[in-house]
């Protein structure tokens, strides 16, 4: 990993070059008329938002979108039948600025289910044709727990670059990836020399509220427990938690028919919904809301790491911020942790 | 002890297995399905909380588990009077009160849909200014400005029907999103299912929405669908001369037949 230092205008040169060079670049825009900042595709940097904590939704849907037309077909004449696959041409080049560390690590998650013995080409061309430019965090907020789940601040992996914003208005940069070394030579002239400043003294302060291993190991025998109808009463079963999730991948196959023509497409899920078991036959395995939420918990903390090494949750907090009914994902963890 | 606390001992003492209410959250206060008596104490109202408490007694997994103790709040009250006049709910079933002044005062129960009625006769809609303040904006367009401010606010729905979910008037057992046999709307979001979305919603809540606001606070994008719901009451109410947030005591206006309508085309 290299670490540089970019000034204000630095930053500033390298943004433009980096729309210059034609990349699809995704930011942070508030809204008009709220406090809610979400991922938007912006032209200039006076655009990206400043002073928030966490976007209301995650960065996932740049890489894996909420609805994506895995083919399209036509019927001209009776039983004949063209197909358009999915092109991967048609995948801009892409970079997603200022995203938290811990969106940038909810795409190691994502890989892990999308492309872990089977590639998802979908999935894998937007990835390659992504980079990400992650933003340390200088705030944090009660829902935020990163330093729970083997995550942090300044946590890097995932990130292709990673900036640390300095009083200056510049930044300390480091890259990390050589996606992201090929995105700073775009501008490499307005990356200096590293000032020797410590990227820990601009840290946000996110304490540690229980022990992923202990939880881990808890979870091995909790599948009987009570514990899931108690957290899950006041959960209403709608799906704001899992589409806020940076690293939720559940999915629907949908069908988009007009006549003789159509398109198949791949549409973001939740395992919250009651309709996402439900059987041809009437039966559902997860006809109650307690084994909902408690697939929702032991996936994301004991099947995944069981399976693919990693966590399925980065300690984000959206879920937490999100719940009509208040469902805080880290209350409910220290209480199993307890 | 308090006043709460107290009554809610006295229920689950008696044939209530478990008292719904609200507890202390991490956002405000949140619903609370309290079993015990040691439990009681967490017990808190509250009169602004955003989550009506009617939309977990149409479940039928809380159905299942029998008489059950609500301490309802002003919008909750409405709810359930509602969907008594729906057949969705017992009254029988529901052991139900309130806590006066906000809940600084005495315990008061509710046996029928008549107390509710009679309790919430002088008491207002919620978040009145914000709905005011929307309305003389919107009004104040023309009939494209409007369509663009929708399209432009809908263009944010993620389709996480968190507004179904929350909303306890929005009970199907199978909602018309899921059904795709025909496919009514398309379930991922675009400019058009998501106004599709809505106005199926909004349109199957005229004449049955209370104007709790349930649905917009759950909106984790923050899209003033409440407005639209609360919009239909307010016309409905002038045009079909009922109360706003109260149930009609002869059916909902919209699926109720009367041989003296006053329409002509109707007859």
């Amino acid at each position: 990993m290299e670490k540089r230092y970019i000034n204000k205008e630095g930053l500033s040169k390298w943004f433009s070059s980096i729309l210059n060079a034609g990349k699809r670049v995704y930011a942070p825009v508030r809204y008009e008329k709220d406090e809610k900042v979400d991922f938007r595709q912006v032209l200039s940097l006076d655009e990206v938002a400043d002073d928030y904590v966490q976007t209301t939704m995650s960065a996932k849907a740049a890489i894996f979108p909420r609805a994506e037309v895995l083919f399209k077909y036509k019927s001209e004449h009776k039983g004949e039948m063209t197909l358009e696959d999915f092109n991967p041409d048609n995948v801009p080049e892409t970079v997603v600025w200022k995203m938290r560390p811990c969106d940038a690590a909810g795409f190691i998650s994502l890989t892990d289910i999308l492309n872990t013995g089977y590639e998802d080409l979908l999935y894998k061309t937007h990835l390659d044709k992504t980079t990400l430019v992650s933003f340390s965090c200088a705030k944090a907020d009660d829902f935020c727990f990163c330093t729970s789940v083997q995550g942090g601040p300044g946590e890097t992996r995932g990130s292709d670059i990673q900036l640390t914003m300095l009083p200056d208005g510049g930044a300390i940069a480091e890259i990390i990836t050589e996606k992201g070394e090929a995105l700073m030579k775009l501008s490499e002239d307005a990356f200096l020399l590293d000032n020797g400043e410590d990227k820990a003294k601009y840290l946000a302060d996110v304490p540690v509220y229980f022990d992923i291993e202990t939880l881990q190991g808890k979870l091995k025998d909790a599948f009987n427990s009570d514990i899931w109808k108690e957290q899950s009463e006041r959960c209403l079963g709608c799906g704001a938690c899992a589409y806020v999730c940076p690293t939720c991948a559940c999915f629907s196959i949908e069908e988009d028919p007009h006549g003789t023509q159509g398109a198949r497409l791949r549409c973001w899920d939740s395992c919250g919904f009651k309709m996402f078991t439900q059987h041809t036959s009437g039966h559902n395995p997860r006809a109650k809301q307690s084994q909902r939420w408690r697939q929702r918990i032991l996936h994301k903390f004991s099947y995944m790491p069981d399976r693919v090494k990693d966590f399925g949750c980065t300690g984000c907090g959206r879920c937490s911020r999100a719940c009509p009914a208040d469902m805080n994902i880290r209350e409910h963890l220290s209480s199993i942790v307890k | 002890m308090s006043k709460i606390e107290e009554k809610a001992v006295q229920m689950l003492g008696g044939d209530v297995k478990t008292v719904l209410g609200y507890e202390k959250g991490s956002k405000g206060t949140r619903p609370f399905f309290c079993h015990t008596t040691e439990d009681a104490a967490k017990l808190v109202y509250d009169e602004n909380a955003s989550t009506n408490l009617a939309a977990y007694l149409v479940k039928q997994e809380i159905k299942d588990e029998g008489k059950i103790g609500v301490c309802a709040n002003t919008i909750t009250l409405r709810a359930i009077a509602q969907l008594a006049s729906e057949n969705q709910i017992d009254m029988n079933s529901l052991a139900l009160f309130t806590v006066l002044d906000e809940g600084k005062g005495d315990v008061k129960d509710f046996a029928s849909v008549d107390d509710i009625n009679a309790y919430l006769a002088d008491k207002p809609l919620p978040d009145s200014e914000k709905y005011d303040n929307l309305d003389k904006k919107l009004e104040a367009m023309t009939s494209e400005e409007r369509w663009t401010f929708w399209v432009n606010e809908f263009s944010r729905c993620i389709k996480c029907y968190a507004c179904r979910a929350a909303c306890p008037l929005c009970y199907c057992t199978r909602c018309i999103t899921d059904v795709n046999r025909p496919q009514w709307i398309n379930p991922w979001p675009s400019p058009m299912a998501n106004m599709e979305w809505q106005v199926n919603r909004v349109m199957h809540m005229t004449g049955r929405c209370i104007g709790c606001g349930a649905c917009q606070n759950a909106c984790p994008v923050g899209i003033p669908i409440g407005y639209l719901s609360r919009k239909m009451l307010v016309d409905m109410s002038k045009e079909f001369g009922y109360i706003p947030g109260q149930a009609m005591k002869d059916g909902n206006s919209l699926s109720t037949f009367k041989p003296d309508d006053q329409e002509n085309f109707i007859h």
